[in-house]
């Protein structure tokens, strides 16, 4: 009985010398109280006492606090109590500090999760109208693309995102089809950015439809310009002094393909999350295509960033990334060979070889998965047009331009006959992937089977090597595309931002702008001397014309 | 990520595109567990995916009673058959920095690199190439260390450190609040500390020692540009992607014991990341 106290204490080392220490320092034992005891007795009430001191800091004491965990271990009898009385201890002392009610108002802010939850949650809700005609009617065509099956071969190939999240995103995009006359849709794919992602919708809109809305957003952004013009307008009046103009010309502006041609031939909507509102993407500008080519940026999940780069970028993210979307479409949009063919009504009409459409080939039979994964890739074509060095994909002249403009200016005669550019070429429409080019010896495209324990249902699953991120898969007479990577071109070796251009040249030196040597003394003395005898012999006429005056 | 229960923790990074097949994912988990026997591991970690042109590399990891030096590194290239990679000595990290490019995904493909050396001095200089002969496999045992060095990623708290200096899983660790959660300085990089031995005392005063010895990544270079912190639902489940190595993600689930990382990518650094923020 003797021992417990001590140990109790924690003060080892004068315990065992001084048995009798604590009744002194702790607790002071009522004199009265100690008297009808034994020592043992008494050793042990003033274990106690010490024991139920409680503590400066918690408020708490040791007595307590161990019936507590007592309690709380004989209660509930974990396995190897041993090992997890720190803590067992350590809960119950947490237990104690928490107080089980509030006297603040009951109010709890939503957590970002809540708001997720109450945004997702549009996407579960079932349409009145389509729930009254629900199994009436025939079902109406929609663009919906079965994106869970397509999805599900995906996921074969260990591409794809989680099931949950492309329910989600399958939902969104009928919530798409909803809202916008579009007359196909399909899931592009998912963009990582450095704070939130994009998932990326590929949607044609309906013959027509698209113009009247961009009218009318146009004519919502032109009245803003017009004022800003007139501004500027007054204020050169204003001026009196006018700064001279550099008669440097900017080289003609390209102008950008027309919607639904070349690289404007889809639209694009993007949102952060499934749930969320889809937003439209601008159109592409050839210049905005050729600057992508040059920069390398991570995406923000922003659309409103500034891309910040050298050269610069002249647009948003958003621009970046529709920009970035259309190089993917272009390098890696693939379909097996006959799927697609030229429509041969119109391929009479236009003889140039610049054929831009297609359509789906009626006979198309399908090719077995074996002929899909081999390697030489000459049973998949692309099906997207290959983006010119220019960033159109329809060649444009740049001298033609610049010949009208300087029809109605006079010094026609004066300008040199520019040379006739060579027009680029690029691979034409339905291209065989065997065509592509090596990147530093590494095959462009990588192709295999999704199982090799059982080939017979297995599926062909395209990898891009260029574009980390972009998959195919073929099976029978499905296909699909989808990209899901940071939306960057693979290199081997490492980026670096082009040079700025060559310093300027300067202005030929010659005599007129040369700077004349400073005359030394002896010339300033002989200079001096001379303009002396000069002056001498000029008073010495004058002298002679007095004298000769006078003589008048 | 720990072997245990991958099928669920995989769907915790599935919003970074990754996605294992039903039929690598059911390989994963039968094979696994006889690795964890066979080579008497404690614990089994499916480490991630390394992607080759002709075929991908899975890797695993077992450890033994300290978590952090005891690690071994396996590799399978269907998921069943797994091979010991040997350890990544500096040797052969050094020889291995050269090689770039993609994987093959033949682990006895060799690499050739040749090694222009300088003989003599001053005019006598004399260059003499040197063919060197890499083998793949070893260049996959030192990306793999090196992903590991600057990248595997933990949540504060996660490991203690006992005073024989033995890493051990906290059992107390019950997860980061979500506030907690959205900050870079309460993960810590799982290996050998660098950066906290440089630290002054009068920042070290404030650690606490059984649970701060790793050194914090919100230090790292570029800072505020080598990580991508993102809230997926909301607040229920914190990714964080290496933008330096990427393809590397880690995921927690706040007030939950759940964390891990998987590393599905080329196997390559992203040299580009300085331009690109």
């Amino acid at each position: 009985m003797m021992e417990e106290p001590q140990n109790n204490e924690g003060t080892p080392k004068t315990g065992n010398s001084k048995p009798q220490t604590p009744t002194g320092t702790a607790v002071a034992t009522p004199p009265n109280m100690a008297v009808n005891l034994t020592p043992t007795e008494e050793a042990l009430v003033n274990a106690k006492a010490y024991l139920l001191k409680a503590s400066n800091k918690s408020n708490l004491n040791l007595y307590d606090h161990l019936s507590r965990i007592l309690t709380k271990v004989l209660d509930e009898r974990p396995e190897n109590v041993v090992d997890l009385f720190e803590d067992i201890s350590k809960n119950v002392k947490k237990s104690k500090f928490t107080s089980t009610s509030d006297t603040i108002l009951d109010k709890v802010d939503k957590t970002a999760e809540v708001e997720l939850g109450e945004t997702q949650k549009i996407l579960f809700e079932r349409d009145q109208e389509e729930a009254e005609h629900d199994g009436g009617e025939d079902e109406v065509e929609t663009p919906l693309p079965n994106l869970p099956e397509l999805m599900y071969h995906f996921e074969q190939a260990g591409v794809g995102v989680s099931r949950e999240e492309m329910m989600r995103i399958y939902l969104a995009l009928k919530q798409l089809v909803d809202n916008y006359p579009l007359q196909s849709c399909r899931f592009w794919g998912k963009l990582f950015g450095t704070e939130k992602n994009y998932i990326v919708a590929e949607v044609e809109y309906r013959e027509g439809e698209e113009e009247e809305e961009e009218e009318e957003e146009e004519h919502e952004t032109e009245e803003p310009d017009t004022e800003k013009d007139d501004e500027e307008g007054e204020g050169e009046e204003q001026e009196e002094d006018i700064l001279p103009k550099p008669d440097f010309k900017p080289p003609p502006v390209i102008p950008r393909e027309e919607n639904r041609t070349g690289t404007n031939k889809k639209t694009f909507f993007v949102c952060n999350e499934p749930g969320q509102p889809w937003v439209k993407l601008p159109a592409i500008t050839p210049l905005q295509i050729s600057v992508a080519r040059q920069i390398k940026k991570f995406f923000t999940g922003r659309l409103d960033q500034q891309i910040i780069s050298y050269p610069p970028f002249n647009g948003t993210e958003a621009n970046y990334l529709r920009a970035q979307i259309s190089r993917v479409s272009a390098g890696t949009q693939i379909s097996p060979l006959g799927f697609y063919q030229f429509d041969e009504e119109e391929e009479e009409e236009e003889e140039d070889g610049n054929r831009d459409s297609f359509i789906e080939s009626p006979d198309f039979e399908g090719i077995p998965v074996k002929d899909l994964v081999d390697p030489s890739m000459a049973n998949w074509v692309h099906h997207v047009q290959h983006i010119l060095p220019q960033g159109r994909c329809s060649w444009f002249n740049p001298v033609q331009q610049q010949e009208e403009d300087f029809e109605d200016e006079e010094d026609e005669e004066e300008r040199e006959e520019p040379d006739e550019p060579e027009p680029e070429v690029g691979p034409p429409l339905l291209t065989p992937l065997s065509e592509d080019v090596e990147i530093e010896n590494i095959p462009p495209w990588s192709a295999r089977l999704t199982s090799s324990l059982v080939p017979q249902y297995a599926i062909a699953v395209i990898q891009s090597n260029l574009w980390p991120g972009a998959y195919a898969f073929g099976t029978d007479k499905k296909f699909e595309n989808v990209y899901i990577g940071w939306g960057h071109k693979y290199s081997p070796d490492n980026y670096s931002p082009p040079p700025p251009p060559p310093v300027q040249e300067e202005f030929p030196s010659g005599p007129e702008i040369t700077e004349a040597e400073d005359p030394t003394p002896e010339e300033e003395a002989a200079l001096r001397a001379a303009q002396q005898e000069a002056m001498e012999a000029a008073e010495e006429m004058e002298d002679e014309e007095e004298e000769d005056g006078e003589d008048d | 990520m720990e072997s245990e229960g991958l099928h669920l923790n995989i769907s915790y990074v599935g919003s970074c595109g990754t996605v294992l097949s039903a039929e690598q994912s059911a390989a994963l988990q039968t094979s696994l567990v006889i690795l964890q026997n066979n080579y008497k591991f404690n614990r089994v970690f499916f480490w991630g995916k390394i992607s080759g042109i002709k075929g991908d590399y899975f890797i695993a990891q077992g450890c033994g009673n300290d978590e952090m030096v005891e690690r071994k590194t396996l590799y399978s290239l269907d998921c069943v058959t797994w091979g010991l990679l040997p350890l990544a000595t500096q040797a052969i990290r050094d020889q291995c920095s050269v090689v770039k490019g993609r994987f093959i995904g033949d682990p006895s493909h060799e690499y050739e690199h040749i090694e222009i050396q300088k003989l003599g001095e001053g005019e006598d200089a004399t260059e003499e190439e040197n063919t060197i002969m890499i083998k793949e496999e070893d260049r996959l045992a030192a990306v793999i260390a090196k992903i590991d060095e600057e990248v595997a990623v933990v949540p504060r708290g996660a490991y203690v450190r006992t005073p024989h200096g033995l890493v051990l899983k906290n059992r107390s660790f019950e997860g980061l609040s979500v506030t907690e959660s959205g900050k870079l300085h309460n993960y810590f990089h799982f290996r050998e500390p660098v950066r906290l031995n440089e630290k002054t005392l009068l920042e070290k005063a404030d650690l606490d020692k059984s649970i701060d010895f790793l050194d914090p990544i919100h230090e790292d270079i570029p800072r505020g540009g080598s990580w991508s912190l993102d809230f997926v639902r909301g607040g229920g489940l914190v990714t964080i992607r290496s933008l330096l190595w990427p393809g590397m993600n880690f995921y927690h689930v706040p007030q939950s014991r759940k964390f891990g990382y998987i590393y599905i990518g080329t196997g390559e650094q992203n040299k580009d990341l300085p331009f690109m923020l």
